[in-house]
């Protein structure tokens, strides 16, 4: 780890100013679970770290005007105690117990999950985030069986890392972020993107911009996520599958059906949810929406199986989401 | 002449009896220190920079930005300009600098420059290795005659994925000169009295001057019995630098080069008779110990199946080289034979448990343990009312339930160990010995075996160990250890309570020490217990100085042996949409002769389930076909289960007549052989199919059921 300075801002206009200053060479501090890591293994040298966690308003839980606002420091631990996030969003609650440490959840926060880097072997090895050597990317032609099936005819291989991610586009929301212009919001979906060259990384916040808060709808419909992950003890999902789904009866009026791990961004499964909108759900509906989720996906050497995973993983948030017996 | 014999069932005290670790409140406190907590005054950090290539030639290399560092205090070329690196992460150059940082700063500055080379690491693609080293075909009988004749033949592919020793506490050691010619080394080693000659034929200085420290230890699993290039290097630096050196490997160094198993994969024939009686084997197998040959694995395992014809090629890969790993060799023969045997079983529409009882003859003298363990298995995991002919398990659901069974063996013969006895006047009793203690309660013994053969609780002894300066006592391998040091200690014990007897005897008016005995706390008359004094008052009649008694292994007296027994039950759960194995049930039953502390036994027991339940389902060094490197040298993608990942585990010890008097027999490897068979038949007795190859993972499970890659 290189030498850095450290600063503590107690106000988000003074967090700005500091990273103004660093020109390029500033990263912000929360949990730290990510970034320390990143940092001790040289992947990146920043001169300055710049520690959210003073600054009061970015950890508060805050339930108004039709929204639950979410600091970008609230620690997950907060976040999965909080009794209107136990109440109205089970899928995220779901999402943070998938995350099997009680360290990380009591240090990592809402924003850093969203922010955190790949885990792609070749990207944590120092090859860059696209992993291409003399033009090729060493992903397709190495090991690949944690890699992306879907979002990956570009040059990104690897798969977004963010826990809370699906839950969280699925239930519609949104980011403020705040820059040298000011506050700007934005849908979460729109927050990632997958990069198509080296100078680009998989989400559009500016080195001089910090993300504020997550702010959630009230009103959602039923939703659930289902991860599919090897060990019970802490260990990155294969591939999540998120749903939101307005049902009356039991057809369904609107759905979103969002993946995890499985591009090299959050993955809206359009196709899914097109399959249960105006649907009576059934067994055969279900297995139609999973399958249809899995449009436009492009199995590397090794990662076929994650294909299957897609359509079990949509078939069985769907079936928690929705409660409904013999579906 | 004392009689070296363990104390008869009545007169134990401590012995087989489950006694807790004496060294657990150090530990869970952290006043115990490891080799890693070892810190000197004016201490250095020492590391190496590595090979970022698993096959180049040194081209280049510049250490001088490095050496102009003042914070550098000691550098040193391992291999220079023009050397051929086999193996990424091989050491290139090593520094000494006043902090971690400052070492990291300076390993950075280092220039180096290399022609890459072509490697090879994807061993089971055997017929894409430019060199294979194919042994000479074994046979036995007439395989090829008696396959054709056989009425039923099935033919199957196995293999385990090579994996890391993986030690909590890594490799490596604090090194201190007290002057020019004399080194204190603090280790994490297995091997306190083996060390100093390594370390000196290195430094070229006499081994006498040479001090190992290894108070506590955190895990070697057979990977650290070897001063290795990093100890020699620790020591170099300090004497270089003149203060002392900590040279600790970091994780990515200790799962990629300072532990290794090697893989196995084989392709497989049984033939047998209708009704399941075996034949004949054939076996055509391969695998990689890395640069080294090891890893010829025994074949077929245990079942001794009349006619036999097997062939081992060794495929050298540009990895580090193989180490012993718990039990060498026997986990991938015991996966290779038992998946085959139940394959077999399951072709011709037979219960395995009925399968291997019909041939229990085959595996020789041990047959009548095995079909005892097996029966006491079957009745643990309710085999005959939990097993069902392969996939037909009942339910239908996604969710599949299977058992599965593996039998192994081991030697476990005691090795050479010395032992001194020091009774004090005031009757403190003191063992010192050159062993060492890995974490698995090798003091604990010690102690117990002092403490039961002087009548004393185990708290009233004092157990010396971990330090090369005490009497030498052999490495801890090959499950060796607890033989070795309980009868070295028990000789040594009953050569001073002989001599403390004899000059007690006046005084409680016998005329020899033999008709006098130790027993809580007191010396007393076999034939009138009411005659006895206080163990303090005979102590003092040694003397005024205290009484020193030597004990060995080898040694007269029957007190150890040789070649234990096992079985393990698996019982699974297979989620067949998502290829996920769970445990839901495991048993182990095991022999081990005379259990000396049956806590730690069953703790050895369990342990080694653990370990069988990891490279079971988790455990693989993924090697990169592009870059040669090991892509997974961490904690998060060199996957090992947590608490909930490992099942309910039930372990049954082997006590009584049989066993008890066959004497103490090594208990460290064999129970870690059967698990990657058992977990895997069991497998395949849930979901109808066999997944070949080990880790038990989504992607392979799928595969076999049709879904996957």
């Amino acid at each position: 780890m290189r030498a850095f300075s450290y600063a503590e801002p107690k106000t988000s206009a003074e967090a700005l100013e500091i990273l103004q200053k660093a020109n390029g060479e500033g990263m912000i501090l929360a949990g730290g679970t990510d970034l320390l890591s990143l940092m001790k293994d040289s992947i990146i040298n920043p001169k300055v770290l710049v520690d959210l966690k003073n600054i009061p308003d970015f950890s508060r839980i805050v339930d108004k005007d039709g929204q639950l606002n979410i600091g970008s420091t609230t620690t997950l631990s907060d976040l999965l105690e909080n009794t209107t996030v136990k109440e109205r969003y089970p899928s995220l609650v779901q999402a943070i117990e998938g995350i099997s440490s009680p360290q990380i959840r009591n240090m990592g926060t809402i924003g850093g999950d969203l922010c955190q880097r790949p885990r792609c072997w070749y990207f944590r090895r120092g090859f860059g985030l696209l992993a291409t050597q003399n033009g090729r990317s060493m992903v397709v032609e190495g090991e690949n069986r944690y890699h992306a099936i879907l979002g990956n005819s570009g040059p990104a291989k690897f798969v977004n890392a963010s826990s809370l991610a699906p839950a969280l586009i699925a239930l519609n929301a949104i980011v403020e972020i705040t820059g040298p212009a000011g506050l700007r919001t934005l849908p979460l979906a729109d927050f990632f993107r997958i990069p198509q060259n080296d100078g680009e990384k998989e989400n559009i916040l500016e080195d001089n911009e910090l993300l504020v808060a997550v702010k959630i709808p009230e009103s959602v419909g039923v939703n659930a996520t289902y991860e599919v992950r090897q060990k019970e003890a802490l260990d990155w999902p294969l591939t999540t599958a998120s749903v939101n789904l307005s049902i009356e009866g039991k057809t369904v009026r609107s759905a979103l059906v969002v993946l995890g791990h499985v591009a090299p961004m959050p993955w809206v499964a359009i196709n899914a949810a097109k399959v249960l909108k105006g649907k009576k759900l059934s067994p055969e509906i279900v297995t139609e929406a999973g399958e249809a989720a899995t449009i436009g996906s492009k199995a590397l050497s090794r990662n076929r199986y994650k294909i299957q995973l897609v359509k079990v993983a949509v078939r069985r948030a769907i079936r928690r989401a929705s409660r409904i017996g013999g579906v | 002449m004392a009689e070296y014999k363990w104390p008869d069932f009545s007169k134990r005290s401590l012995i087989s009896k489950k006694i807790s670790r004496l060294d657990a409140p150090s530990k869970v406190s952290g006043e115990a220190k490891y080799s890693y907590d070892v810190n000197r005054p004016g201490m250095l950090f020492g590391g190496i920079l590595r090979s970022p290539h698993a096959h180049a030639r040194i081209t280049k290399l510049d250490v001088s930005a490095a050496l102009s560092m003042p914070s550098v205090k000691a550098l040193r070329v391992i291999q220079d300009v023009g050397t051929e690196i086999k193996w990424e992460m091989d050491e290139i150059v090593s520094v000494a600098a006043v902090n971690e940082n400052a070492l990291y700063d300076a390993l950075g500055a280092i220039r180096v420059e290399f022609e890459v080379l072509p490697h090879f690491v994807t061993e089971e693609l055997k017929e894409k290795a430019p060199k294979s080293n194919p042994g000479e075909a074994q046979i036995i009988g007439r395989p090829e005659e008696a396959l054709a004749e056989s009425e039923v033949v099935m033919e199957g592919y196995y293999g385990l994925a090579r994996v890391a020793h993986c030690c909590l506490e890594s490799h490596g050691q604090v090194c201190e000169w007290e002057d020019d010619q004399h080194l204190i080394a603090w280790c994490s080693t297995q091997n306190v009295s083996g060390l100093p000659p390594q370390f000196a034929e290195a430094l070229d200085i006499p081994a006498a001057n040479v001090r190992v420290i290894t108070p506590y230890m955190g895990g070697g699993f057979g990977s650290k019995f070897s001063v290795d290039r990093w100890g020699v290097e620790c020591a170099q630096l300090a004497r270089k630098a003149g203060v002392a050196v900590k040279m600790m490997l970091l994780r990515d160094a200790e799962i990629a080069i300072a532990g290794d198993r090697p893989s196995a994969y084989a392709k497989v024939k049984v033939g047998c008779t209708a009704d399941g009686e075996l034949t004949a084997w054939k076996s055509e197998s391969w695998g990689s110990g890395g640069v080294s040959r090891a890893g010829n694995p025994p074949l077929p395992y245990v079942v001794q199946i009349p006619n036999i014809k097997k062939q081992h090629t060794a495929i050298p890969t540009h990895t580090g080289s193989a180490r012993a790993w718990r039990a060498p060799n026997h986990p991938q023969g015991c996966l290779i034979t038992m998946a085959a045997i139940e394959d077999t079983a399951a072709k011709i529409g037979m219960d395995p448990l009925e399968l291997m009882l019909k041939n229990i003859h085959l595996t020789g003298r041990l047959a009548s343990i095995y079909q005892q363990e097996l029966n006491i298995g079957a009745k643990m995991i309710e085999w005959e009312h939990n097993w069902h002919p392969r996939g037909e398990g009942a339910g239908s659901g996604p969710v599949k339930y299977g058992l599965g069974l593996g039998i192994h063996t081991w030697g476990g013969r005691a090795h050479a160990s010395n032992c001194e006895v020091v009774v004090y006047p005031d009757g403190g009793v003191e063992a010192r010995i050159g062993s060492q203690d890995l974490g698995v309660g090798t003091g604990t013994i010690i102690a117990l075996v002092l403490a039961e053969t002087f009548g004393l609780g185990i708290k009233e002894v004092k157990v010396r160990m971990g330090d090369s300066r005490y009497p030498q006592s052999g490495p801890s391998g090959g499950s060796t250890t607890v033989g070795g040091v309980s009868s070295s200690t028990r000789r040594a014990a009953l050569d001073a309570l002989e001599k403390v007897l004899n000059v007690t005897a006046p005084a409680l008016g016998v005329e020899s020490g033999e008709q006098l005995e130790a027993w809580k706390g007191t010396i007393r008359v076999k034939e009138d217990p009411s005659r006895h004094i206080d163990w303090k008052r005979a102590a003092a009649r040694i003397g005024p100085a205290p009484l020193t008694v030597m004990g060995r292994n080898p040694g007269p007296g029957s007190l150890n042996n040789s070649g234990v027994g096992g079985i393990q039950m698996a019982e699974v759960s297979v989620d067949t949409e998502t290829g996920i194995v769970k445990i839901e049930r495991f048993v182990a039953v095991q022999d081990c002769g005379l259990i000396l502390n049956m806590k730690t036994a069953r703790s050895q027991v369990f342990g080694a389930m653990i370990q069988g339940v990891a490279y079971a389902l988790m455990e693989e060094k993924i090697m990169d076909p592009v870059t040669g490197k090991l892509l997974n040298p961490d904690m998060e993608f060199y996957k090992l289960p947590g608490l909930f990942d490992v099942g309910q585990l039930k372990v049954h010890m082997m006590t009584g007549p049989g066993y008890d008097d066959r004497g103490v027999i090594g208990l460290g490897e064999p129970p870690v052989i059967s698990p990657g068979a058992a977990i895997s038949n069991a497998v395949a007795n849930a979901i109808g199919v066999r997944v070949p190859t080990l880790p038990l993972t989504p992607d392979r499970v799928l595969g076999a059921l049709g879904k996957g890659v």
